[in-house]
């Protein structure tokens, strides 16, 4: 079995509404050095095989049909066997 | 308004399926407004079911389907019903999606594009005007006359995103059917309620029978309600689908 670790972040050309409403609360915490806050999907789960390549295989599938939407996001992923 | 759509008719009145998917909350409205308001032949269809039961128009209707989880319309696009809605949308079959609808469309890949959160945050529910820059569809030849109509949004995802070259093609073919715009029909960023793309509201697929739009015109067909701008939408299908 592994467990799989997937990134999903929104191409920098698309607006972030949520990073940009959150970086105006540092700028009132007084923290002047942050830029760019992009808010971006961390998903987790566990893939049962014990073949690695049927794994990625899935994980591939699962990301690009379903958990990203290849539009506006990228996704990298890790599988950890556990 | 009924006994004046079935005259200008020249016999077949459409069936509507309105399709519920586990959080669809403007199901009953839209059925009431197709029913009670023009006495047509409209069914629900789950979500699971495999059969669209000859409709002649399928409605997507709004909502936040699945809690709006992972992205908009994201999971309802695999709900068993959409296979079918895409093979009859790739057939001809006239599709409306409406508010979430219209977001089930873009993940489906019926209409290009996404929707991302408005650029305010707010979910923003209020009236606005459209200005219909396309009245030769079947959705809009009954707004002939009348280009800018009064129709309410109610969402917080509306914000629609496409790259440049996707707004050309649209552009080029004439695909944007709605946009906000303010009373007079000008096109300016203080009537743009969510920060969409040239103030796109609602566009059409290259053959003209998938139309999204974000704004409800089943909250605006019922004259009780005090606005009915919405329902020359779902007049026009029915006076212009078999003609």
């Amino acid at each position: 079995m592994f467990k799989a670790k997937v990134l999903i972040k929104r191409r920098k050309t698309i607006l972030d509404p949520q990073g940009k409403a959150v970086e105006i609360g540092a700028k009132h915490l007084g923290l002047r050095n942050i830029k760019n806050t992009r808010i971006d999907k961390y998903i987790e789960f566990n893939v049962h095989t014990d073949n690695k390549k049927a794994a990625e295989d899935e994980v591939n599938d699962y990301c690009k049909k379903l958990l990203a939407n290849p539009i506006m996001e990228d996704y990298e992923f890790t599988l950890e066997e556990v | 308004m009924l006994s004046e759509t079935k005259s200008r008719l020249s016999g077949r009145l459409p069936k509507f399926g309105v399709v519920v998917f586990p959080g669809s909350n403007c199901d009953h409205d839209t059925y009431y407004v197709l029913k009670k308001i023009f006495d047509l032949d409209v069914i629900f269809l789950w979500h699971k079911q495999s059969s669209l039961e000859n409709c002649d128009v399928i409605i997507l209707p709004g909502g936040f389907s699945y809690g709006d989880y992972l992205r908009t319309g994201a999971i309802a696009r695999f709900s068993p019903i959409m296979n079918e809605v895409i093979n009859f949308a790739n057939k001809g079959g006239f599709v409306l999606g409406i508010c979430n609808g219209f977001q089930i469309l873009l993940e489906a890949g019926l209409l290009p594009g996404v929707m991302i959160r408005n650029e305010s945050l707010n979910f923003v529910c209020k009236d606005i005007y459209l200005k219909t820059e396309n009245k030769e569809t079947v959705f809009t030849k009954e707004i002939d006359g009348q280009n800018v109509i009064k129709v309410p949004i109610a969402h917080g995802e509306g914000n629609y995103f496409a790259d440049d070259n996707t707004l050309k093609i649209l552009e080029d073919n004439n695909q944007i059917v709605f946009r906000y715009s303010k009373r007079d029909g000008s096109i300016t960023n203080s009537a743009n309620p969510n920060g969409s793309v040239r103030n796109i509201a609602g566009i059409i697929n290259r053959a003209g029978n998938v139309l999204g739009m974000m704004p409800h015109p089943e909250r605006s067909s019922d004259s009780v309600l005090g606005k009915t701008d919405g329902s020359l939408i779902f007049k026009s299908l029915v006076n212009n689908i078999f003609n």
